[in-house]
């Protein structure tokens, strides 16, 4: 009604204001997300260094990098670490306990899902560095862990140094299922309870239901949660730094690490650069999927 | 097992199962509080030996983890003002103006909000030391509102989209430009979505270590994450009572934040894209 008596001060000076609002976070950014990453592209092909003689004068190397990366088998073995972590802390570790523990939560008393929720919730909120020290010190060699295998009389082990890959995977998912249980927990909740009453009425068993009626209602925040999921361990540095440090020896170098050490260790800012490439076109495939399940 | 056998199972299995869950996420956190308020804390879970507040007395009493916590707070307050105001403005025409690559642009948004930030580390670093931004606090603050600045305006205009245009447009009438309507009757509708925008990003950057740790170097620079790091890397782990008081001070401000986002929060969790933590 008020719209066709009052013009819009918007369409009654056709002025290009919207630009004037848009500018600010467009400029910024521009200058520091978007010239980051087509600079990752660039770089990627120049022998970009920290010193020596190629911090002086940029040259351009061609696929120089890229052929190194081929060759160097460390790059190799930390894509196949980024891939155990990706697989073992993200899309299985916490999607599947996330899922499990939405799903078991269902229809229990409210006193205890509250208690579940706020231990599971309180690895989520508290920040990547402490998750990182108290997961440190519970795999510790005189840690939580090995005190209560020792009251079973088993012998300490030295988790960090034996399975260093399994403690930073728990570690993850210590610190990220929360996410995935409340999307399950809101997922879950949108589940028409009438369908599932009508299966039981049919003699449906648990697991049937489960399997032919929740899992298919909720396969788009399956997919789109594995989505971001993936994408927020992909980039995960400072709890796998802090925890082991990439060690022992190239043990859970992922990418990331491997990334930093090439850049910052040995200041070799090209090679980091292609190496980060590489990371920068995972998550740009994995973004592209994400986007798409969205839309649907 | 007979089938009464088996209703009991199924009834209690799923208790057992959680509870058996609940203890696995518990133990590594209560580890930390419980040394420290130790006098004698180890690196395992034990009953304390005596209880104190020494640990945190220590920790809260040193000038330079003051000053991590005032650096902390001022970039991660900085940021979260910044990107508010910014994506404020950005949002209104994304919501309120017909443009022609309104859906290319949002779309681009939602896909920037998913990428790494890690991915693009090194290349900022060597911009920063090209524009002399390397070592500087309000350096890292504009890095920080740049990497936030998409979830902040894709969260905003889908905010925005919900309040209705009538109410500008009756401001309008009575003589208020367009920004006046944003300021004076958009923005004060849109609070609780400017608090989970500003909680978010505040948590975001609160809790980062890379950011920090690639794009400063001298110690008077370092936030709190910063400094909790240095910290273990300083006393060799031995100190740990300090080290945990340092850790429990440190969470707390996201923990608080966390519980305040939820009464924004009214819609529940759904996934309302970029969410990153």
């Amino acid at each position: 009604m008020s719209s066709l008596t009052v013009q819009p001060a918007y369409k009654r000076n056709k002025t290009y204001t919207w630009l004037f609002y848009l500018l600010p976070s467009i400029a910024i950014m521009l200058v520091f997300f978007i010239y980051p990453i087509l600079l990752t592209f660039f770089y990627s092909f120049t022998n970009l260094a920290l010193t020596g003689e190629a911090a002086r004068e940029l040259k351009f190397v061609g696929f120089d990098n890229y052929t190194r990366m081929f060759e160097d088998s460390t790059v190799t073995v930390s894509i196949w670490n980024t891939l155990v972590f990706l697989i073992g802390s993200a899309v299985i570790g916490q999607q599947v306990l996330g899922f499990l523990i939405a799903l078991l939560m269902k229809h229990k008393r409210r006193f205890f899902r509250r208690v579940i929720g706020t231990v599971v919730l309180a690895g989520w909120v508290t920040p990547e560095i402490v998750c990182a020290l108290c997961l440190y010190s519970f795999f510790s060699d005189s840690g939580t862990l090995n005190s209560i295998i020792g009251a079973f009389g088993i012998s300490p082990i030295a988790w960090l140094f034996t399975v260093p890959m399994l403690t930073i995977i728990l570690a993850n998912i210590w610190h990220g299922t929360a996410f995935s249980m409340l999307v399950f927990q809101a997922a879950l909740d949108d589940v028409p309870s009438d369908i599932e009453e009508a299966a039981v009425v049919d003699g449906a068993s648990r697991w049937q239901i489960l399997i032919r009626i929740t899992l298919p209602y909720i396969k788009q925040t399956i997919t789109t949660n594995m989505m971001l999921v993936t994408l927020q361990t992909l980039g995960v540095f400072g709890l796998i730094y802090a925890m082991t440090g990439g060690g022992p020896g190239t043990k859970t170098t992922t990418l990331p690490i491997f990334m930093y050490n090439q850049a910052f260790i040995n200041y070799q800012l090209g090679y980091g650069t292609a190496i980060s490439l590489l990371l920068l076109l995972m998550g740009i495939v994995l973004s592209l999927f994400y986007i798409r399940s969205m839309r649907d | 097992m007979n089938a009464r056998q088996r209703k009991v199972l199924y009834r209690i299995l799923p208790y057992a199962v959680l509870t058996l869950i609940g203890v696995c996420f518990l133990l590594p956190l209560l580890w930390v509080l419980v040394a420290s308020v130790d006098t004698n804390a180890m690196q395992t879970l034990k009953w304390p030996h005596r209880l104190t507040g020494m640990n945190y007395q220590e920790v809260m009493t040193s000038g330079e983890n003051q000053r991590a916590f005032l650096v902390g707070l001022l970039m991660s307050a900085g940021q979260a003002f910044l990107v508010v105001v910014l994506a404020l403005l950005a949002a209104y025409p994304l919501s309120r103006y017909q443009l022609k690559y309104k859906k290319p642009f949002m779309l681009t948004i939602l896909f920037m909000t998913s990428l790494p930030i890690t991915a693009v580390m090194v290349p900022v670093y060597q911009l920063f030391l090209t524009l002399h931004l390397y070592d500087n606090i309000f350096g890292v603050i504009l890095f920080y509102v740049a990497s936030a600045m998409p979830y902040g305006i894709w969260m905003l205009k889908n905010f925005m989209d919900s309040v209705p245009t009538d109410l500008e447009e009756a401001a309008w009438v009575d003589g208020a430009s367009v920004f006046a309507g944003m300021r004076k009757v958009v923005a004060p509708l849109m609070v609780p979505g400017i608090c989970t925008v500003a909680i978010f990003t505040f948590s975001g950057s609160w809790g980062n270590f890379f950011v920090p740790y690639i794009l400063l170097q001298t110690p008077e620079n370092f936030p709190a994450s910063l400094k909790l790091y240095q910290f273990f890397g300083l006393h060799g782990m031995v100190d740990y009572g300090s080290l945990a008081a340092f850790s429990v001070l440190y969470a707390v401000p996201s923990i608080i934040l966390y519980i305040l986002s939820q009464r924004f929060m009214s819609k529940g969790f759904g996934l309302q894209g970029g969410t990153k933590g």
